[in-house]
């Protein structure tokens, strides 16, 4: 019985580690399917309205396709073929650069990515520390709360110039305004989140006689972490959009910020540059709430995924 | 006996809900006495005030009036002094720890040392009948496990009162029968007193070596029969002409008790 029962515990835990693996593989599957099927509508939109097609992937067309409409938004210059921007990862980035435009594109995506994730940290940390503050204080609650939710109707284009004033142009800047974006989803779910224990829960612990910590930490915070998840992923994505539009209007060099403006100049001459730069913005994102998403998958592994036997 | 030898001794206590007495009568002019060892049962129609007697009794809820005394002591001394256990109808396991992580965590709160705490925790898991289950977290049990895993975590720290709120209620009758079975094996096997909350006739006379038999709005309580069925009690018990016998007594009580109808028609809300 005993030897039945441990194996069996033990297949479950195993069970579960391939259960999500292949999760992972599956969802990665339909993310390049969906990545595939975008592709060929957005070729396929250009087969039907875009400029003449005078090559594809590379092969020269004779005679030349003559696409059947003529949609503005759909020529070369407002929408490139997917190829040229994938070819334009590979050509140097500038006329003198000797790198070519995916090595820029990865050293900004770094630059801004440290800069989000810094802040990411410190939003995170905030955003918990005032919903921990919250939940011990209805006081503070009803008070502060308003003003949390006000701080984010502010634009962040409207902020940015001013901190880069204060805190000057580097980094720190493009951090700052991450955290600003991060703390307030954390704040929010983290006050759902612990006060989401069982009443019973917190009565079992006074009958413990056990102290506001012992409750927060070993009651409250574990019932609070899927909340808490829900809500950094949701973070993760806008620390580095917040990180790239506090780059973009105040001429922070280095990053992905300033790498929009320069080749949104530059528009006209190489529209894929600028479309390579916002596939590789979306990647920076989607990695990083990746990121976040593997960690809830370690953190919450042993949690209970549907209603029990 | 005298109230210096009582468990739970209760004076003169009263509940009343809402602001400033204008509120609903839960309890009123309670005097309870329970000596070491007994197995007391709590039952009544539903707004009885049974369940709120057992959190005053266990300094969840301040009484409106009266005294309270555990162990010689006001209720919210022996809370900190942690002089009681707790189980409530549904188990309340943490769904993020392993079952004796569970049962060890009354331990951790009391901070006993690791090396300690293990034994103690082994020695539960072997008392409910779990120690197979040790590593196995909570939403892998049937719903008998998981309260047999309550009650060895309501025990670790060798209380000397377990307050019991209708603890088999979410079960179905069989089980139930077989917790009850257990219930008094654990009861002989630690000889700790206990308050047990319940809404079941058959299984108050089952259990108890008495039963406070109460009446609704207000809560008082009308009457305590001493349940003298023979000790150790088994499923042979529950065939003895006496059994029966105690189970029509306890009915009558609660029918002459006043306004309130028989919980069993009535199912206590669950909170």
């Amino acid at each position: 019985m005993s030897g039945a029962t441990a194996s069996w515990g033990r297949r479950a835990d195993v069970g579960g580690a391939v259960a999500s693996l292949s999760g992972i593989a599956r969802s990665i599957l339909a993310f390049v399917v969906v990545l595939l099927i975008i592709a060929v509508l957005w070729e396929s939109a250009k087969w039907i309205g875009g400029g003449i097609w005078r090559e594809a992937f590379g092969i020269t067309l004779n005679p030349p396709h003559q696409p059947p409409l003529r949609i503005t938004q759909l020529n070369d210059t407002n929408l490139p073929h997917v190829w040229e921007v994938i070819g334009a990862l590979f050509q140097p980035a500038t006329r003198r650069s000797e790198f070519n435009l995916l090595a820029v594109l990865l050293d900004a995506a770094l630059f801004t990515w440290r800069g989000a994730a810094i802040g990411f940290v410190v939003g995170a940390v905030v955003g918990l520390a005032l919903a921990i503050l919250f939940v011990h204080s209805r006081l503070l609650e009803r008070a502060l709360v308003p003003y949390v939710v006000a701080s984010q109707t502010i634009p962040i284009i409207a902020l940015a110039p001013m901190v880069v004033l204060w805190v000057g142009r580097d980094w720190p800047s493009v951090a700052l305004i991450s955290a600003y974006l991060t703390f307030f989803p954390v704040t929010i779910a983290g006050i759902r989140g612990l006060k989401s224990p069982d009443p019973r829960a917190l009565e079992l612990m006074r009958s413990y006689a056990a102290g506001w910590k012992a409750v927060l930490w070993k009651v409250r915070m574990p019932a609070a972490l899927p909340y808490l998840f829900t809500a950094l992923k949701i973070s993760a994505t806008a620390s580095i959009v917040g990180a790239i539009v506090a780059e973009a209007p105040t001429g922070i060099a280095g990053g992905l910020g300033r790498a929009i403006i320069q080749f949104n100049q530059q528009f006209t001459s190489g529209p894929e540059k600028l479309w390579a730069t916002a596939f590789v913005c979306a990647a920076l994102g989607i990695a990083f709430f990746g990121l976040v998403r593997i960690a809830e998958m370690i953190v919450l592994r042993n949690r209970q995924r549907e209603v029990g036997p | 006996m005298s109230d210096e030898a009582a468990v739970v001794a209760i004076r003169g206590l009263g509940k009343t809900f809402g602001a400033d007495g204008s509120g609903t009568v839960a309890l009123s002019d309670i005097d309870l006495t329970i000596r070491p060892g007994e197995l007391i049962s709590l039952i009544g129609p539903s707004g009885c005030g049974k369940s709120t007697l057992l959190r005053i009794i266990g300094d969840l809820t301040a009484p409106t009036s009266g005294t309270v005394e555990v162990n010689g002591k006001p209720a919210a001394r022996a809370r900190t002094d942690r002089d009681y256990g707790m189980v409530f109808q549904a188990p309340v396991l943490f769904d993020w720890r392993t079952i004796e992580s569970n049962v060890g965590l009354p331990l951790e709160i009391i901070d006993m040392p690791r090396s300690r705490r293990a034994g103690r925790i082994a020695d539960m898991l072997a008392l409910v009948e779990l120690s197979d289950f040790a590593r196995h977290h909570p939403w892998q049990l049937s719903g008998g496990m998981q309260q047999r895993a309550a009650i060895a975590r309501a025990l670790a720290f060798e209380p000397r009162l377990l307050l019991m709120d209708e603890p088999f209620g979410a079960l179905d009758e069989m089980t139930r029968e077989r917790m009850n079975t257990e219930l008094l094996r654990i009861w002989e096997q630690t000889g700790i007193t206990i308050v047990f909350v319940t809404h079941s006739i058959p299984e108050a006379v089952f259990l108890s070596s008495r039963i406070v038999v109460m009446s609704a709005r207000p809560g008082r309580i009308t009457k305590v029969i001493e349940v003298d069925l023979s000790r150790p009690r088994s499923d042979a018990t529950r065939e003895h002409d006496r059994y029966f016998e105690l189970i029509t007594e306890v009915r009558e009580s609660l029918k002459s008790g006043g306004p309130g109808r028989p919980a069993e028609e009535q199912p206590e809300q669950v909170r």
